[in-house]
């Protein structure tokens, strides 16, 4: 054994002490050039990420936000337009009806003035009607009359008394 | 050692503490353990210089690599420990963490194969930083006669109790802190060695029998030898972390405004 041969016991809890030395050394190289080269520039890159990342969250979140707030915006418009039309096709009906009706009234009157201005006039024909019927009569008879009796009348104011008072005696009976 | 028996191919055998102090490479500042914290602190620096040399927002794979190492450190160890005021420690625990880590896995790397904290001298250092660090942290933080009296005395306790409690809170801070500190790296590597030692060099010693069983038997010593080297990467990564974890506690204590 070459260590047997140094004739150099060791205990294990003993340090060496050229270790201790080599130790520091080393690791306060060690520590000298990443804490000044490299560890800063982690903890900004991690706290960048931080950033990067959190800022793309929130990002995100407002544009959700955006999107709900137009979805809602589309929605309460829908609702509207939805009313609205709901209300136009109400009112269509309404007027509709109201429209019927009134053609209706209008039709009903009509034919009510029709039938009341065929009324009159045949009111009016009959009128003239009997009162040339009666004219006529009157001739017809006043020329029978003095046919059958065989004078003539020369009075003529007489004789239209006379048929007068003939019809009306005529028209008396007829009404009673 | 006169009393060691010398297996086959002049293996020493029982591993012994002599195990641990090979011969310098020449003299003794430039020895296999000198080498490695050497070769340690230029792999580390040039990881994280070549890593980290033009660092992007979207990171690369390696900047990716540095950057879980920092964040696990800042994240899990300095802000879970000290609060927000931790991470501006984070920094300095990352190039520990990672200094111990690369030094204790050189325990299991092939050539290397022994791990630098396994002399007591290294762990005495990485310890006593922490130590100097805590004491100057509580001291420059509350001034140095708050500090201690802050670290001594143990509030709502009946004052005879302080007899006894402020000469253990005083050990405790003094002495039990850093030398466990350093005394826990260092074991744990050494024992790691040496069960490393125990069943490569006994199966070798095994297969030297003449005995057949014997010689066949050794295929369980190393199989043993290979399920321990495993096992010592997850020694080496928790006691890195059990070390920088502890040191963010004591400066985070001294740090803290009540016991």
């Amino acid at each position: 054994m070459l260590v047997a041969a140094e004739g150099v016991e060791h205990h294990p809890l003993v340090p060496l002490w050229q270790e201790l030395v080599i130790g520091t050394i080393a690791f306060a190289l060690l520590c000298f050039v990443l804490l000044k080269f490299v560890m800063p520039r982690m903890e900004a890159m991690y706290q960048a990420r931080v950033d990067a990342i959190e800022g793309g969250l929130k990002r995100a979140e407002a544009a959700q936000a955006e999107a709900n707030q137009l979805l809602e915006q589309y929605r309460a418009q829908l609702a509207e337009v939805r009313t609205e039309a709901a209300q136009i096709r109400d009112d269509a009906r309404a007027d509709a009806e109201s429209i019927r009706t009134e053609i209706l009234a209008k039709a009903r009157e009509e034919s009510d003035r029709i039938i009341a201005a065929g009324r009159d006039s045949l009111a009016v024909e009959r009128q003239t009607i009997v009162r040339e019927l009666r004219a006529e009569v009157g001739g017809l008879a006043v020329d029978l009359a003095s046919r059958i009796v065989g004078e003539s009348l020369a009075d003529e104011a007489r004789r239209k008394g006379t048929v007068e008072r003939f019809l009306t005696d005529l028209e008396s009976a007829g009404a009673r | 050692m006169s009393g060691r028996l010398v297996a086959a191919e002049g293996l020493p055998w029982p591993p012994s503490v002599e195990d641990f102090y090979l011969p310098d490479v020449a003299g003794p500042w430039v020895t296999k353990f000198s080498l490695m914290i050497w070769l340690a602190v230029g792999l580390l620096i040039i990881f994280f210089m070549a890593t980290y040399r033009n660092p992007k927002l979207v990171p690369s794979k390696g900047q990716w690599m540095a950057e879980s190492v920092y964040g696990l450190v800042r994240d899990n160890i300095a802000r879970e420990q000290m609060g927000k005021d931790g991470i501006r420690f984070a920094p300095y625990f990352t190039v520990l963490f990672s200094f111990i880590v690369v030094t204790n896995l050189f325990g299991i790397v092939p050539g290397l194969q022994i791990s630098p904290n396994s002399h007591i001298a290294f762990p005495i250092v990485l310890a006593l930083i922490t130590f100097v660090m805590y004491l100057y942290v509580g001291a420059r933080k509350h001034g140095l006669g708050r500090y201690l009296k802050q670290s001594l005395i143990i509030p709502g306790v009946p004052w005879p109790m302080h007899i006894l409690l402020i000469p253990i809170e005083f050990l405790q801070v003094f002495a039990v802190r850093p030398v466990t500190l350093a005394v826990r790296l260092f074991a744990n590597m050494f024992a790691g060695h040496l069960i490393l030692l125990v069943f490569t060099i006994g199966g070798f010693v095994l297969l030297a029998s003449d005995n057949i069983f014997i010689q066949a038997s050794s295929i369980f010593a190393f199989i043993m030898a290979i399920m321990m080297a495993f096992f010592e990467v997850l020694v080496a990564l928790l006691q890195a972390y059990v070390f920088v974890t502890l040191s963010a506690n004591y400066i985070g204590s001294s740090l803290a405004t009540e016991h």
